[in-house]
């Protein structure tokens, strides 16, 4: 077994250990550094792996709370079925949303996803009578059989595992690296026959579906949730976790949400300028570790290094 | 092989290609020429499909491709370099190759088998025919422009075209490393059969393995024959008075 | 719905003509500054905000001195002039060699920076500043009253932008930033220092939106969000208009203007997203905008 996969084994093995930590504390962060560590690396699917910058993930996001939450509130749909949605739900906008971004390049596309999520946004904002608008959706339960916070985490480990097993396979195949020749020249990649704007859709398509994943796990850890999900400062500081960890690294976001979050538990106990210290953060990563954690620390050969 | 008819391109009032028609037969080695500015590249980019023609068709294997996406183009069989070097930078090069041998091979969509095992040997192959097999894993971006040269060639072999656009293949070399890719791309070119047209500034390299040069002016074909009749034509010296190595 | 008394209208109109005049000045700021560097600036509303804080900083010092908010308005517009010029200078300066997304997020670091920095200093209340002595008044427009203020501001924003094309146009430096808009390299070898064309446009642009946020201090609540809010309505502007495009900045602001005054009364719930859609479909369809030309960039 390589090295890289005996790692990971004894990642998971420690993180199924956790809830006997007692801690209802560390269970709760716990949950939530899996839930948006796969959300910032759903994101890096489409920025790291294809090179499109999205500001706007925050949308599918909202769009897998908001499938999850209305179809178990308003139609009281099983679980199975409403969780199963969400990802569904993600997909469908991502395939809507990505559909028009991908007609512009640069920073029009960017610019393009940022309206995007805005109108999204806007829409549950308005829509009281079916999102609640600014009061948002509270007293979301836990599902039937996952009533505990630690059978939940279970679940959530179990969720997100499969979710990195299923990604991982995908930018580890041939379709995952001709994304990475469209990062590198998307001019080129159009040449050696490749109908790039199909496979930059499909990679939409695959990313917001897993957002929409997390987006629903993040509903029934918070049993509420909120249209400032979908406002952009939350796309944004996925973004920073995702440049954090590093961005041309598989699980390199992950380790940028567990720093952030972890960071933001510290510092906001102390006090409640947060938004400094991620400014500075990310001040700190742009000049000084521009590969983000794990490219700092491949660079200092912890790591083995690995193509793009 | 390859028809143009009445090519017409303009760029904001600046007419860039002015009526170009020109035919190519299956396995000529043909080279167009011209000062800067002439309107080379863009001829390539309105052949290839990377900018709109204003005016005019492209017929390819009798195939109109006047109007057709550059992938689809590529994957009727026409393959291309660029002349400020298009190559993958933080591939290394067997990947910038291999990545070009799963377009082609029609393996760009396939999700669950990892991708280091396709294409060992085929890639392995150009590489070896570009004479690159040493630097497989080195990162292309940290190679030599050069090197990067002959990446760009293994790119477009790669796609097995039968036509093959180079633009400006030797720009920026040494005269020694133009006449090794000249060598190589003669080899290639004739083990393979392909067709081959491509643009050129030095001169010596234009006369030494075109059969045949068109050259262009102002977006306009001014002359076409065999190296020989180019040379003694009036109105190419004039347009090339002091130019050429 | 009984029809709406047209002198009511008629002052829905004016309060979106003064809207859309602090919209032009922060926007005609971020056009200017993406025009020639290439750099979205997401902090722009952050500097507007600044302008704001600063102005009130200013009256503070200077509490009833004649000319109290002019002289306020002026340092407080400057010293963010300065602000970013600094900021730039010595920060964004280091970022140009890199890809265009390091820029782009380095503003947005700049907002949480700057954000936060106003809090700890002036803290999470809301302030204000009163409005200057002889622009106190209303005016009697039909039969409804609409503040003098806001009349000077209407007037103002065409001034200013008259004042901008003739620097664009008819001076040497002018038409240098022109030049430079459209091909950076080109300028940089016609033997002008881009490092400091670079600076000094970034100050020039910062110091817009620092006038917008100087003259809004009177008649809006100075308080931590208002960079947040503002920014998005400018992007909608620059996008409308044209990257790039200063008159297009100015027909942006003004129809952008119109629309929030009026959606707010004709369709409060379906405006905002309209706006959005608006947004989204000017960047599908043209994304220069209405005025800007095709760039590839």
């Amino acid at each position: 077994m390589s090295k890289e996969n005996g790692f990971l084994i004894i990642l998971i093995l420690l993180l199924a250990l956790l809830p006997l930590s007692e801690s209802r504390f560390y269970l709760f962060l716990g949950t939530d550094i899996l839930i948006m560590g796969l959300f910032a690396v759903s994101l890096n699917l489409l920025l790291g792996y294809t090179g499109l910058v999205c500001f706007g993930q925050g949308a599918f996001f909202g769009v897998g709370a908001y499938t999850y939450t209305l179809l178990i509130k308003k139609i009281s749909l099983s679980f199975p079925l409403a969780f199963i949605a969400a990802p569904v739900g993600g997909a469908i906008a991502a395939l809507i949303i990505g559909f028009f971004c991908i007609q512009r390049t640069k920073i029009y596309f960017a610019m393009l996803t940022l309206a995007f999520s805005q109108i999204v946004w806007a829409i549950v904002f308005k829509w009281n009578s079916l999102t609640g608008g600014d009061n948002g959706i509270i007293g979301i339960p836990f599902p039937q059989h996952l009533d505990s916070p630690t059978r939940f985490y279970y679940f959530t480990l179990a969720v997100v595992v499969l979710s990195f097993y299923i990604l991982r396979k995908t930018v580890s195949s041939p379709f995952g690296r001709i994304l990475t020749t469209i990062r590198e020249n998307p001019e080129r990649t159009e040449f050696i026959g490749i109908h790039v704007k199909h496979f930059q859709l499909l990679a939409f398509v695959i990313s917001g579906a897993f957002s929409a994943v997390a987006g629903a796990l993040f509903a029934i850890l918070n049993h509420s949730i909120f249209p400032d999900l979908l406002y952009w400062p939350q796309s944004a500081e996925v973004l920073i976790m995702t440049l954090l960890g590093g961005m041309y690294s598989f699980f390199g976001p992950l380790a940028g949400a567990a720093v952030i979050l972890y960071l933001r538990m510290l510092v906001t106990s102390y006090t409640q300028y947060w938004p400094l210290i991620m400014g500075t953060i990310l001040a700190l990563i742009l000049f000084f570790f521009p590969g983000g954690i794990v490219g700092f620390l491949k660079e200092r050969r912890i790591f083995h290094g690995g193509g793009g | 092989m390859l028809t143009a008819q009445n090519l017409k391109k303009s760029f904001d009032g600046f007419v860039a290609t002015n009526g170009v028609s020109f035919t190519i037969q299956k396995g000529e080695l043909v080279s167009i020429i011209g000062p800067n500015g002439a309107g080379k590249t863009t001829l390539f980019n309105l052949i290839t499909g990377h900018i709109p023609l204003d005016a005019g068709t492209v017929k390819f294997k009798r195939i109109d491709i006047t109007r057709m996406a550059s992938y689809r183009i590529c994957r009727l069989g026409m393959g291309r370099s660029f002349q400020r070097t298009n190559i993958f930078p933080r591939l290394t090069v067997f990947q910038n190759i291999q990545a070009a041998l799963l377009a082609h091979k029609g393996k760009s969509l396939t999700f669950f088998k990892p991708v280091d095992s396709f294409f060992r040997e085929e890639t392995e192959e150009i590489l070896e025919r570009v004479g690159l097999k040493e630097y497989a894993e080195t990162t292309g971006g940290s190679l030599s422009y050069g090197f990067q040269k002959q990446i760009e060639l293994g790119i477009a072999l790669a796609s097995e075209p039968e036509l093959l656009l180079l633009d400006e293949p030797t720009a920026g070399m040494s005269a020694q490393e133009t006449h090794q890719t000249i060598d190589l791309i003669g080899k290639i070119t004739r083990e393979k059969g392909l067709t081959l047209l491509f643009t050129e500034h030095d001169m010596e390299v234009v006369f030494s393995i075109s059969q045949r040069i068109m050259v262009l002016h102002q977006g306009r074909l001014i002359a076409e024959g065999t190296p020989e009749e180019i040379r003694r034509n009036p109105e190419v010296q004039k347009v090339y008075l002091g130019e050429g190595r | 719905m009984t029809f709406p008394d047209p002198s009511f209208l008629f002052i829905q109109c004016l309060s979106g003509l003064t809207y859309a005049m602090f919209l032009f000045l922060i926007a005609s700021g971020l056009s200017l500054i993406f025009g020639v560097l290439g750099v979205l600036n997401f902090a722009h509303g952050s500097f507007y905000m600044l302008g704001a804080y600063l102005t009130y900083q200013f009256a503070s010092y200077f509490m009833n001195a004649p000319g109290q908010f002019w002289w306020a308005a002026i340092f407080g517009a400057l010293s963010v002039g300065v602000i970013g010029g600094l900021i730039e200078r010595l920060f964004l300066r280091r970022l140009y060699i890199r890809e265009e997304l390091n820029q782009l997020l380095f503003t947005y670091a700049l907002v949480m920076l700057i954000s936060d920095f106003a809090k700890i200093i002036w803290g999470t209340g809301q302030l204000s500043i009163s409005r200057p002595p002889i622009l106190k008044g209303a005016v009697k427009i039909l039969d409804q009253y609409f503040p003098e203020y806001n009349i000077f501001i209407i007037i103002l924003g065409p001034c200013i932008a008259l004042l901008f094309w003739f620097i664009f146009h008819r001076t040497r430096w002018g038409r240098i930033i022109r030049a430079a808009a459209l091909d950076r390299e080109m300028v940089g070898s016609l033997g002008i220092n881009v490092d400091r064309l670079f600076t000094i446009v970034f100050i020039i642009g910062s110091w817009l939106a620092g006038l917008g946020g100087a003259l809004v201090a009177p008649i809006a609540a100075i308080v931590p969000g208002m960079d947040v809010e503002i920014i998005i309505n400018v992007f909608i502007v620059v996008v409308i208009g044209g990257l790039g495009s200063f008159w297009g900045t100015l027909l942006g602001s003004l129809i952008l203007g119109q629309v929030i005054s009026f959606g707010i009364l004709v369709l409060p719930r379906l405006s905002m997203v309209f706006i959005y859609i608006l947004m989204a479909a000017v960047l599908i369809l043209r994304p220069w905008g209405l005025l800007g030309k095709p760039l590839h960039r």
